[in-house]
């Protein structure tokens, strides 16, 4: 196993939630290093959007501790966890329909202490990653196919410049040539030290886009490993994924 | 067409004058309460009442300073205050419970802000003076400008709120709020900040229409009523939540309703609004004035 860097940039610390009378998450830990990749496998329905959902301030968990940078965010509002420079891309991508591809950007844009020569030089950064957005800078968010609405969630996500992107089943429906694009945005966000927390169904891609590897199972982590031991032996992804 | 060679050509214009105007009146009471819908799914009973103390706002800052403009400008700032007080005290603890208690909850307050008024005021209707008595003839009338004015500020109020949802940053995170409050919290807009001025604008403008219309009716404690219930029917029709469609909305009632009333009395004419809301609730309840949804 390779060693956990000092101080992790996020915390998650035996969070419990529940929806109704039902236990979704029953003391989920994790840690994600600063630039670091990170997968969360697991069977439909073990919590791991609820995870995601958790971190990004959007579900408050009854028990246990989100920590980012050191700092305690468990009951924090959404809105300024996402200030914080956590980055939230969501299963269903939830583009703003009526709003522009433009207009979809700067919801995370127009912020205080962002500079117009700021603002265009992210803008030109994600046009320049995903062309087809300047192409359709004008076009409600509604009126792009689905690749294309992924990538604006993911470009979306990147407006607020954070230091971590939540990302649920990025590749969820699309086409092949979309999904190596998905996986080379990982790679870039990697290379630029943005720490990715990756939610998916397809494992291989996980394994090769991630250093490390939580297995959830009923709400807990059962397993917890480097990306490459799971790749070199895959009985354990056999036991918990059933593939 | 014989019924039409009836009405003479002239007050057929004058009603669509007429028309228009209570249209851009009704437009701007309704567009604030569409607003509030739109963006939190909270039917605001409490509007017609907002409207009422506008007008009596006006009636005390006109009789202190004189100056209509400024009792405009006044009423609009203090119902906005009024209606963000509301809001944070009343309305922000239920969101999200079931959409009754928040029509319970400003139903309360408006019969609170009835009673105030008719408590505070008494049941005389007081009176505002408008800015212009001046007179042009239409034909055998001599119009009043003053009913002009009120279209067209109404027109740039409305106008100056389409811009600013159109093209400010604050407008973005209304528009992004209203579409996915919780998509909206995930970019970091804060989204309890965002309601709140949103119900304060929509209260604004409830005030700054009780201001300009006023002059036309006379101030008391009921005046809310009419009004509440008419751009309630307009909203419906309009589409629940949808600007524009509320906007033509209340023009075309108001102008069914101003044609209608060259073959009955006014007071019978309202039947009309209530004949398009029963058809537009069975056959296109979703709205007259948005696309078909898909």
């Amino acid at each position: 196993m390779s060693p956990i860097p000092p101080a992790p940039l996020l915390e998650v610390d035996e969070i419990h939630t529940y929806y109704g009378k039902s236990h979704i998450l029953d003391g989920v830990s994790l840690e994600v290093a600063r630039g670091e990749v990170v997968g969360l496998l697991g069977r439909n329905g073990v919590g791991k959007s609820t995870t995601l959902k958790a971190v990004a301030g959007l579900v408050h968990p009854s028990r246990g501790e989100v920590r980012f940078e050191g700092r305690q965010i468990t009951r924090s509002p959404a809105h300024q966890v996402a200030r914080l420079g956590i980055g939230y891309v969501p299963e269903d991508r939830r583009i703003f329909r009526l709003l522009t591809v433009v207009e979809n950007l700067r919801t995370g844009l127009d912020r205080r202490g962002v500079t117009a020569a700021k603002k265009k030089e992210l803008l030109e950064r994600v046009y320049e990653y995903f062309p087809v957005l300047a192409e359709r800078r004008g076009q409600a968010g509604g009126t792009l196919s689905g690749g294309e609405q992924q990538m604006l969630a993911i470009a979306r996500a990147m407006m607020l410049e954070p230091k971590i992107i939540l990302l649920d089943e990025p590749t969820e429906g699309l086409m092949p040539r979309m999904v190596s694009q998905i996986r080379e945005i990982i790679d870039v966000l990697h290379r630029d030290s943005v720490a990715v927390l990756l939610v998916e169904q397809n494992v291989p891609l996980t394994l090769e886009a991630s250093q490390r590897i939580y297995i959830l199972e009923k709400g807990v982590v059962r397993h917890h490993a480097p990306a490459a031991e799971l790749q070199a032996n895959d009985a354990v992804i056999h036991q918990y994924m059933g593939v | 067409m014989q019924f039409l060679h009836a009405i003479p050509l002239d007050q057929l214009l004058i009603q669509t004058i007429n028309g228009i105007v209570t249209g851009m009146i009704l437009a701007l009471v309704a567009s604030g309460l569409t607003l509030i819908f739109g963006i939190m799914d909270v039917v605001n009973f409490a509007h017609g009442e907002l409207f009422m103390l506008g007008a009596y706002v006006g009636v005390i800052v006109l009789a202190a300073t004189g100056d209509f403009w400024i009792a405009l400008a006044a009423a609009s700032l203090v119902i906005a205050l009024l209606g963000a007080a509301i809001y944070l005290t009343t309305l922000r603890p239920l969101l999200g419970r079931d959409p009754l208690t928040t029509i319970l909850a400003t139903f309360g307050v408006s019969l609170v802000l009835q009673n105030y008024a008719l408590w505070q005021f008494g049941p005389v209707a007081r009176k505002i003076q408008e800015p212009f008595t001046g007179h042009f003839t239409l034909f055998y009338l001599d119009y009043p400008w003053y009913r002009l004015v009120i279209a067209l500020l109404s027109a740039a109020i409305i106008g100056a709120l389409w811009l600013f949802l159109k093209f400010g940053t604050y407008g973005i995170w209304i528009r992004a709020t209203t579409q996915d409050r919780v998509m909206a919290q995930a970019m970091g807009i804060p989204v309890p900040w965002v309601l709140t001025v949103v119900f304060a604008i929509g209260a604004g403008m409830a005030g700054a229409s009780g201001v300009l219309f006023g002059p036309l009716v006379g101030v008391n404690h009921a005046m809310g009523l009419d009004w509440i219930l008419k751009a309630f029917i307009v909203v419906v029709v309009g589409g629940m939540g949808n600007l524009a469609g509320s906007i033509a909305a209340s023009i075309f009632i108001s102008l069914l309703e101003a044609y209608a009333s060259l073959w009955v009395s006014p007071a019978q004419a309202v039947i009309v609004s209530f004949v398009v809301l029963i058809l537009t609730l069975l056959l296109r309840p979703t709205g007259l004035f948005v696309p078909t949804p898909k």
